[in-house]
Order: structure tokens, then C-alpha cells, then sequence
């Protein structure tokens, strides 16, 4: 299962590494945008709990932007499976489901990661007051495995590219404003507030938040995120294996 | 040796009322490949060819029957009995983000293959099929002809002792088609068992020692491309009538050519697998 592990990100290593550098590029321009607008565009007028908004939303675009690059590092699967057919290459392959699902998802996390970097440094360069320690970088860990897993699932549940795009735009986007990234979930109406502080980014986003600003760990919110991602790996290697139908 | 018993796969599909339907693609199939043997797996399109062979690879997981590798049940033994076959499916599936090399690459990987014995294989295969200045081109970069002969050796890189060729050589130019029969001649050769589905009857008739015919995902008929002309009559006579060409066949070429004789512009031949397909399968297009 190891060797099915490594092979499986050996070849997603490889097609990061052949584009590297417009990776890089490319995953800067929206938190920059994001901490111009509202880091400094509406930082002056808002002040949360005492400290500056910039500070507030860093987290908040951490947890958002991890999100989204982890989900969409899987879901070019759906091209292979549909489109290129070379998902069969795995198929027939005597690998167990397990390692290249694995496999996956640990690239899917390296890029997620790789991006994260690239905002911290964003974020410093801004002037934003951030502490990482370990218990922040398991967190962004747990965050990316989590989606990692469900871009996986969708991609092989999609008939089509442009049913993977309604679900970025459905999910994915509603997702990275609500879920407690650029305010307080409970700024929401009641029963809104109740279910988006069911949905894992928010609880990833309350978790960073509260490290960064040196708080106690709310334990609950990582107990959260480990049952979703148990839960998602579950799922892709059911969809997985069901593929041969 | 591979024996199917009782194989069958039902799919659900949509009616012309659009109404969820089932069809059967393959019906209730048996049918034994020993090993070493050249098999043609013949059949107009719809017959259930390619859906018969993602079951043999382990891709579609059968609706009922069992599918043995010497004596070994690939539904039990799925990661043992893909250690030894290979497929050259019928459409190009390469990974389009690797190059010629990593592609190669990346199948030794998936059959563990290490990493010495990796780059040796891969260094023959390309020599072998002229693709060794082309190994660091990205894939979309190579021809239809180039790209299937690589798609033959990428199958070869972990030394199957079963090949699956789904339509080799569909849409190739006659001297590359001749190229890869000759390879798949030099597979027969040194004792790979080698199953070949294809549409040109030409091609089986050439290559296989024995050929089934499949119809509506039934097995129609199994044999020696010269004991199905045989049955059918070894001599052909064909002739305009009112219909289109018609054909009779005879077991004496005598026979025949006093038939032709009394018909204008008849003429007299030997039967051929295109004869007995025709026969086998109809003639109206599926």
C-alpha cells in the first residue's frame, strides 16, 4: 500500500512540478486582493473584539483558500475519468484503492499547504499579527485532507466538467463567505447560523482564529473536523469502488 | 487458461419512452482461452466485445457468472490476477499531463515494478517502437499511429502473460496496422496468451489461431477460421441477384463452380471469415 501511496503522489508531484511557478503565481493573486480589500480598504472602519480586521480575516482567507485549492487539486479526476479515460490506467492496475486515494489526497494537501505558505507570508508582508504553532498547522492539515476528500468524491460523482463548476459555485462558494471567514457566524440569523456552524470550514476558521490570537484550543471543533474527514475517506473509497459498475 | 462461466452484464439504461430500462450487453457468455492461444473475439458494434473484456480486466464488475486465470477467481484474486494481464484498450488513455516517459513510468509503478528493471523496460520499449527520441515530448505531441503503438508497449512494460487488445488498430494507416501485427506475432510467439477484439475480420483471419463470434452479447460460435469456413462450405459462389449480392456456399469447389455456371456473372471463391460472419450475424446493421 505504500508504493501505491507514493506513486499515486509521484504523478501529481510531477505535473505540480512541470508548473511550479505559475502554481505559485496564480494561487497569490486572490488572498492579495482579498487582504487589499479588506484588509486595507476596510480594516480602518472595523474593529473586531478589540484587534484589527486584517488580523481577523487572515485566518478566515487560510481557511477559505485552503479549502478551495485542496478541492480543486482532485477534481481534475473528473477529466481523467470522463474525458481522457486514464483513470482505467489505475483501474486495472493491482493497487490497493486505499493507497491511490491516499496518495491523493496527501498531494492535494501538499499544494493546499504550499499555498497557505504563500499567504502567511502575504499576511506578514501586510502587517497582519499571526502565531503559528504545530496545533495551527494540523488544523490547515485536517482542513485540506477534509476537502482533499470531498474534491475526490465529486469528481468521480460528476458526468461533466460544468457540473463540477456548479458545485464550486453552489458549495464551495457560499462556503468561503459564511462559514465564518470574513465575520462571526453569529452575525447570521439564527437558524442560518445553526447550520453553517455544522459545516466543517467553520469550524477550521474558529480553530485558526483562536490559535493565531493565542487562545485555547476549542478541542470540540478539531473532534469536528476528524469526523468529517473519517467520514469523507470512507466515502471515496465507496465511490471509488464503485466505479466497476 | 481463461475460463468464463455463465458471464453476464446487465446495465440500466433509458427506453425510447425514457423510462429506466435494463439491458444486457452480455448474456449468460462461456468460453474458455487456453494458454499461448492467439483468440479473435469477433462481432458486429453492440455485441458486447468491449464490455466483455473490461470484465476479463477487472474494470466492470460482472452482473452474474465467475471469470477464472487458471483456476484463480479474479472476483477473489483481483490484485493477483491483474498482476499478469495487460490491456491496450481501444481508446487512447494516456495521462495528457505526462510526458512519453512518465507515462511509461508511471505504469511500472503501479505494477511495482523496481526502479532499475523500471528504466530497462522502458529504455527497450521506446527503442522497440522508434519512440526513443520522443521521450520527454508531452504525450499530445505524438501521432495517432505513435500513440498506439505506445499504448501496445506501455501493456508490455510488466511482462503480462495475458494481453487484452481491444481494436488495436483502428484508424491506423495500413503499414503501421502491419507493424503492430507483426508485433503482436512476436507476443504470440513467445507464449503470451493474447485475447484481440476487433472489427476487421481481415485482422483475425490473419493473426488468430481461433476466433469467437459474439451477437447481442451471446456467443454465436467458436473455432479455427478454417473449420468456421469449413462448416459453412469451404467454397463460395456470388452472384447480382434482385436483392443486392447474393452468396451459396458449397463444401466442393465442383459444386460451385456448375452453380455459377448457370448464372451470369457469378463468380467462384473460397469462403472467408467475412463469409461466415456475415452469416452468423446478418446482414442488417446493428
Amino acid at each position: 500500500m505504500l508504493s501505491d501511496i507514493a506513486t499515486a503522489f509521484w504523478r501529481d508531484w510531477l505535473v505540480l512540478r512541470h508548473r511550479l511557478m505559475k502554481f505559485i503565481l496564480s494561487r497569490m493573486v486572490a488572498p492579495v486582493l482579498y487582504m487589499v480589500a479588506f484588509g486595507w480598504g476596510l480594516s480602518r472602519s472595523i474593529n473586531v473584539s478589540g484587534g484589527s480586521y486584517l488580523d481577523f480575516i487572515v485566518p478566515g482567507i487560510l481557511a477559505l483558500n485552503s479549502m478551495n485549492i485542496s478541492f480543486n487539486s482532485l477534481t481534475p479526476l473528473c477529466t481523467e475519468k470522463v474525458y481522457h479515460k486514464s483513470l482505467e490506467e489505475y483501474l486495472v492496475a493491482p493497487i490497493s484503492p486505499a493507497g491511490f486515494i491516499t496518495g491523493k489526497i496527501l498531494a492535494a494537501v501538499l499544494r493546499g499547504l504550499i499555498s497557505s505558505a504563500i499567504i502567511i507570508v502575504l499576511a506578514w508582508c501586510f502587517g497582519a499579527q499571526l502565531t503559528l504553532t504545530p496545533a495551527f498547522v494540523l488544523v490547515l492539515v485536517i482542513n485540506c485532507v477534509i476537502f482533499a476528500e470531498a474534491g475526490f468524491c465529486a469528481a468521480l460523482l460528476v458526468r461533466n466538467f460544468e457540473d463540477m463548476a456548479r458545485v464550486n459555485t453552489y458549495l464551495l462558494l457560499p462556503m468561503s463567505f459564511l462559514c465564518g471567514t470574513f465575520f462571526k457566524t453569529d452575525r447570521l440569523p439564527q437558524l442560518a447560523a445553526c447550520v453553517i456552524e455544522l459545516l466543517p470550514l467553520t469550524h477550521t476558521a474558529v480553530l485558526l482564529r483562536a490559535i493565531s490570537s493565542g487562545e485555547s484550543v476549542p478541542w470540540q471543533s478539531v473532534a469536528v473536523l476528524a469526523f468529517y474527514a473519517a467520514v469523507f475517506y470512507a466515502a471515496c473509497l465507496y465511490i471509488f469502488k464503485g466505479l466497476k459498475q | 487458461m481463461i475460463e468464463i462461466n455463465g458471464l453476464t452484464k446487465n446495465f440500466t439504461v433509458k427506453d425510447k419512452n425514457g423510462h429506466k430500462a435494463v439491458k444486457t450487453a452480455v448474456d449468460n457468455l462461456n468460453l474458455t482461452v487456453n494458454n499461448g492461444e492467439l483468440f479473435g473475439l469477433l462481432g458486429p458494434n453492440g455485441a458486447g466485445k468491449t464490455t466483455l473484456v473490461g470484465m476479463l480486466v477487472g474494470l466492470l464488475r460482472p452482473t452474474a457468472g465467475k471469470i477464472l486465470y487458471n483456476g484463480q477467481n479474479l472476483a477473489q484474486h483481483e490484485r493477483d490476477v491483474k498482476k499478469i494481464i495487460g490491456i491496450v484498450p481501444q481508446h487512447i488513455n494516456f495521462d495528457q499531463d505526462l510526458t512519453v516517459w512518465e507515462n511509461m513510468e508511471l505504469h511500472g509503478r503501479l505494477h511495482h515494478m523496481p526502479e532499475k528493471q523500471r528504466r530497462e523496460r522502458i529504455e527497450e520499449l521506446l527503442d522497440y517502437v522508434g519512440l526513443s527520441e520522443r521521450r520527454n515530448d508531452n504525450i499530445k505531441a505524438l501521432s495517432g499511429g505513435l500513440k498506439r503503438r505506445l499504448l501496445i508497449v506501455r501493456a508490455l512494460m510488466h511482462k503480462p502473460q495475458v494481453l487484452f487488445l481491444d481494436e488495436p488498430t483502428v484508424a491506423l494507416d495500413p503499414q503501421v496496422r502491419r507493424r503492430i501485427w507483426d508485433l503482436i506475432r512476436v507476443l504470440h510467439k513467445d507464449g503470451v496468451t493474447i485475447v484481440l477484439t476487433t472489427h476487421y475480420i481481415e485482422e483475425a483471419e490473419a493473426l488468430c489461431g481461433r476466433v469467437a463470434i459474439m451477437d447481442s452479447g451471446r456467443l454465436v460460435t467458436t473455432g479455427t477460421p478454417e473449420a468456421l469456413c469449413r462448416n459453412l462450405g469451404s467454397y463460395a459462389a456470388e452472384w447480382d441477384g434482385e436483392n443486392g449480392r447474393q452468396y451459396r456456399f458449397f463444401a466442393d469447389m465442383d459444386e460451385a463452380q456448375n452453380f455459377a455456371a448457370v448464372r451470369n456473372g457469378a463468380l467462384t471463391r473460397r469462403t472467408n471469415l467475412e463469409d461466415v460472419f456475415i452469416e452468423l450475424t446478418g446482414k442488417a446493421m446493428k
